[in-house]
């Protein structure tokens, strides 16, 4: 079947993008617009017509690409229309009367490109992510992801995974064939090595799952120093930009914005005092605990009462949080700490700029970090099967071999599959084996 | 000539045909006396049916037409899994080996390869005596020129060169390298089968005529050299294990006299012969496009592609006890015979040595095995099976291995009885057979232990308690047999019940020498023997009555205990692959209305036709997408 959909966002817009994949592209093209094709991956303004009654819908810009280099790998077209609805319905039903044409089902543009090997599991998970993308950085976290930055180090890795069950294998499949000396010491230096890398990627505090999920900043503070305010006058910042709705739990309120192109969730909290049973109780056990696991915490004071207000949180400052005196307009705030003031505005600005300034730092460089729960959860198999290999290799090859194994599938579940051919292709390349 | 030999043929017993003089009509005809088709005809005669081996010269029977060796790694194991089956090969071994050795010793129980360099001469007359005393199976002299087809496509027999018919209900081709064989040496060339046997034209034709897809392989061997004038003061010896392990459970010890091997090597002289002359290799003049095997490369090949070694080992393996032929392992050629002999005169030992059979390439005809079922029953056409080299395999052990499948089946079917095959968690056979007809094979094909995902689990240590009672079932395995093997299982079930029973506290294990820590947990047979420390004295010393326990069955309590945690994870493997092979792919399913499969993965399925999700699975370049659109497809039709 050939299939087609919107490419572009619904609802009103200058342009809309309609993309066709399959056979019958070519044919939506020449019925459309009652000429033949034009010339591959050029730009040509037709006019379209429904050919079932003849009336013209709009004129556009018609792009063939015959397949197999093309993003699905099928034969593809793609009509630039005015972005009316009438128009873009005008040539969807359009579209939906050519035989052997219907509408593609969520991801069917993608399925199609990974069935056709233009993409790998990895690729098209970034595609679904692009197209989710809210901020600046999730955006680029997807698009380097797509572009296959992922995908080239897990693959480099798989390769040097075959290399070193090549090299074993070797050992245990040709023992009376004169190979290399030191190729068991040179393969657990590489599979030390590599499980090191793996480990490395790992080990970066979930950053690009949580770059992918949004951060989470929280405020915290005693009570009635204004952090509701805080929350409302940075949801109400122009330079904070918020896009969600209010959130579910009874105890926290939660708004979702872009902060420096970093999807951020802020969440104020029940006010800490000593109240430890209760309902208000739970609620402060639930703050403190989401603090704990929060990107950032903001601590809120108030500059007017000090004293009462800054030891209930003073405790919890460290690198990953930012301190706020609240109410600034109403008393100076002691030395050396920020004054803010919802009334006046002060401060502000200079608190989203701080925020900004601690994710940059925090993810400078995160480009490549496992962005899914599943890539993470792949790599952990992959780093305990390698750290095994290197407590077995002294006692049976067979076993490090069998976790070389191991390592592989988890890897190759990742990205692809790892064949036993490629791994005699190895052997067979580097050793000279036979008698 | 036709003959038939007079004590085989008991014409009551064989549906003899009044009228129809020289006519005879059997369960299950086998083309071919080599590995395959014996270990073929023996299988099918096992099971009951009335078996008939042709081959071109009964003295040929049994013969090893390569190396004079039986086993290694992956092939031991299915010599293991062939005796395991109650079959031919591991007792012929047993009865003619000159040196046994256990690869791997050291390498852990399920990568051991037993492996015994053979007396040539005895190993043929040991297959020959096994397949006489087999009762249900004649032999016949002659040469199959032609298949007998039924009006239904089946298979209704065989013709003969000089015109007769033989009739069958199965039919099991194993012509090895006979399919228009052309043997190789230096700018000669000839056709012939192996080196004084003629290649079989007319069956190839004949092949080609029910459009089955050929292929061309070749492979070598090396010049023989008369071991007379082998200088072996200067050698490194290889002696052979001691005692020898034998490779059948049916025998007791070894009685064949054991000689060692010697080790020599090739020298840089060496590989400036065989460089200054590489234009006269039929290899790289362009006179051979068959494909070799990249695991068993001719000595120019070695010298070529590595050319930063400068030497490569040699064994020379005896042929027998009785006669002076040397196999020099390691520097098969087809270059000139001048050539041969040059080079050969440059390795150490051999400077004096003459040659008394010059070494050659052979290009032969296979069969693409992708047109075969699990049984190897050919889907072309019903009652017709392939097995051995014919099907792209090298080594006698993979078509041993072939044979005996075929066998049983070829018998199974002739009695209208469904097929057995052989999973790739349950037998090397299966592993072998899965790939052949799965992915088929661009170089003759060898076993290695790498190509087993279930590696743990198919040891040779263990082929029978894998195999024997299956065998049983199928009917391919013997009274005898079966009787050793109950015993056998007994003794291994006792012992591995008692194993658990057996525990010890850490102050125990430590009394009697183990290295384990205070921890107060008490550890039982499995663990100590796991144990780095757990050597059987200090086993012995804590649980005195392990030495009343058969050494056999105190092994698989040894490697139970090795592999624990391992195992455990490959069952769970194992029983999610018995899931895909479990769901049946319908035979006639049409692949081109599968809605989501990209056009190459029609084209891939329409070809191969798998027959369940896993065989699609390990088709070559499936992706997972198209495995789930295949059993999305394949739900919603059974719904």
């Amino acid at each position: 079947m050939t299939i087609f959909a919107l490419a572009t966002a619904p609802g009103r817009a200058a342009i809309a993008v309609i993309r066709v994949s399959g056979p019958a592209a070519g044919e939506t093209v020449r019925r459309l617009t009652g000429r033949d094709l034009p010339a591959a991956r050029q730009a040509v303004l037709r006019r379209l017509r429904d050919s079932r009654t003849g009336d013209v819908i709009d004129q556009s810009l018609v792009l063939w690409f015959p397949a197999p280099a093309t993003v699905t790998g099928e034969d593809v077209a793609e009509f630039h229309v005015h972005g009316g609805r009438a128009v873009v319905q005008g040539v969807l039903d359009a579209l939906a009367s050519v035989p052997g044409v219907r509408p593609a089902e969520p991801g069917e543009f993608t399925r199609r490109a990974v069935l056709n090997g233009k993409m790998d599991l990895v690729e098209a998970e970034a595609v679904a992510d692009l197209v989710a993308a809210d901020t600046s950085r999730q955006r680029h976290q997807a698009l380097d992801q797509l572009q296959g930055l992922h995908s080239a180090l897990y693959d480099g890795w798989r390769q040097r995974l075959v290399n070193a069950m090549a090299r074993l294998e070797a050992v245990i499949d040709f023992p009376d064939e004169e190979l290399p000396a030191g190729l068991l010491d040179d393969n657990r230096a590489a599979v030390t090595f590599l499980e090191e890398e793996v480990r490395a990627h790992l080990d970066d505090g979930r950053r690009g799952e949580r770059l992918r999920e949004g951060l989470s900043v929280v405020i915290l503070g005693a009570p009635n120093v204004g952090k509701s305010s805080l929350l409302n006058a940075l949801a109400g910042s122009d330079a904070a930009i918020v896009s969600a709705e209010e959130g579910t739990t009874r105890d926290t309120i939660e708004v979702t914005m872009d902060i420096a192109g970093f999807a951020v969730s802020l969440v104020d909290t029940a006010g800490l005092r000593e109240v430890p049973q209760g309902v208000e109780g739970e609620g402060i056990r639930r703050a403190l605990k989401r603090a704990e696991t929060a990107d950032l915490t903001l601590l809120v004071a108030d500059a007017s009462h000090w004293e009462e207000t800054w030891p209930r949180i003073e405790s919890h400052g460290d690198g990953n949080a930012l301190v706020v005196a609240s109410k600034a307009d109403l008393a100076c705030p002691p030395p050396g700490m920020p004054g803010l003031s919802v009334k006046t505005g002060e401060g502000i600005d200079r608190l989203i700029e701080a925020m900004a300034q601690h994710f940059r730092l925090a993810w400078r460089g995160a480009v490549l970090s496992p962005s899914r729960t599943r890539h993470r959860a792949a790599l952990l198999q992959v780093a305990d099967a390698l750290a095994r290999y290197r407590n077995l290799e002294a006692g049976d090859v067979t076993l490090a071999a069998e976790d070389l194994r191991l390592a592989t599938t988890a890897l190759g579940r990742l990205i692809g599959r790892v064949e036993v051919e490629d791994l005699l292709d190895v052997i067979f390349s580097e050793f000279c084996i036979g008698k | 000539m036709f003959h038939v030999k007079q004590r085989f043929d008991p014409p009551e017993r064989h549906h003899y045909i009044p009228g129809m003089a020289q006519t005879f009509v059997h369960d299950v005809i086998v083309i071919g006396g080599g590995h395959a088709g014996t270990e073929a005809a023996a299988a099918a005669a096992r099971c009951g049916a009335a078996t008939l081996l042709v081959t071109l010269r009964r003295s040929t029977i049994g013969a090893m037409s390569c190396n004079p060796a039986i086993g290694g790694l992956g092939k031991g194991h299915l010599v293991r899994e062939i005796d395991a089956l109650d079959g031919v090969m591991g007792l012929a071994i047993d009865r003619s080996g000159i040196q046994f050795r256990l690869l791997n010793a050291s390498k852990g129980p399920a990568v051991r390869g037993p492996r015994a360099q053979a007396d040539r001469s005895l190993y043929a007359q040991a297959v020959r005596e096994l397949l006489e005393k087999q009762q249900e199976l004649d032999i016949l002299e002659g040469e199959a020129s032609d298949l007998a087809i039924n009006q239904a496509g089946e298979i209704a027999g065989i013709r003969l060169a000089d015109g007769r018919l033989c009739r069958g209900r199965a039919v099991i081709l194993t012509t090895g390298t006979f399919l228009r064989g052309m043997i190789h040496i230096g700018n000669e060339r000839w056709p012939a089968g192996r080196i004084d046997d003629d290649s079989a034209v007319a069956l190839a034709t004949t092949l080609e005529r029910y459009r089955f897809s050929l292929g061309r392989l070749k492979t070598g061997t090396p010049p023989r050299v008369d071991g007379r004038t082998i200088d072996r003061a200067a050698l490194e010896v290889q002696p052979g294990d001691d005692p020898p392990q034998p490779f059948s459970w049916l025998t007791g010890t070894i009685t064949v006299p054991q000689v060692p091997c010697h080790v020599t090597a090739t020298t840089k002289a060496t590989h400036d012969v065989i460089r200054a002359n590489l234009d006269r290799a039929p290899v790289y003049s362009g006179r051979i496009d068959g494909t070799g095997p990249r695991y068993c490369p001719s000595i120019e090949d070695k010298v070529v592609r590595f050319g930063d070694r400068e030497s490569h080992r040699i064994f020379l393996e005896p042929e027998g006890l009785q006669t002076e032929t040397v196999y020099p392992n390691g520097i098969s050629t087809s270059l000139p015979r001048d050539v041969q002999e040059d080079f050969i005169a440059t390795i150490p030992g051999l400077a004096k040595a003459r040659i008394l059979r010059h070494g050659y390439a052979i290009e032969y005809d296979y069969v693409d095995p992708r047109q075969l079922d699990h049984t190897l029953q050919t889907r072309r056409i019903p009652g017709l099976f392939l097995a051995g080299q014919i099907n792209g395999t090298t080594g006698y052990e993979e078509a041993a291995g072939q044979g005996l499948v075929a066998g049983i089946n070829a018998a199974r079917c002739a009695a209208g009885l469904p097929g057995v095959r052989f999973d790739r968690a349950e037998a090397y056979l299966g592993v072998m057979i899965d790939d052949l007809v799965t992915r088929g094979t661009a170089e003759p094909y060898r076993m290695f232990t790498s190509r087993a995902e279930y590696r743990l689990v198919l040891r040779a240590d263990n082929a029978d308690l894998r195999l024997t009672a299956k065998g049983r079932e199928a009917g391919c395995v013997g009274e005898t047999r079966w009787r050793v093997f109950l015993r056998r299982r007994q003794e291994v079930g006792a012992a591995m019940t008692r194993a658990c029973a057996l525990r010890a506290s850490p102050d125990e294990a430590r009394a009697a020498g183990f290295d384990v820590n205070r921890d107060g947990r008490r550890r039982n047979l499995f663990d100590l023997a796991a144990s780095a420390s757990g050597d059987d004295r200090r086993l012995l010393a804590l649980w005195p009555e392990i030495a009343s326990w058969p050494d056999h069955a105190m092994e698989q309590v040894r490697v139970a205990g090795r592999y624990r945690g391992y195992l455990g994870r490959m069952e769970a493997d194992i029983a999610a692959f018995r899931r895909d092979e479990a769901l049946d792919l319908p035979p006639g399913l049409d692949y081109a209305c599968i809605g989501g499969l990209s056009a190459e993965m029609r084209e891939t399925m329409s070809a191969a036709r798998p027959t369940t999700l896993g065989q699609a699975a390990r088709l070559p370049g499936v992706t997972p997408a198209a495995l789930q659109a295949l059993l999305r497809h394949v739900r919603r039709d059974a719904a």
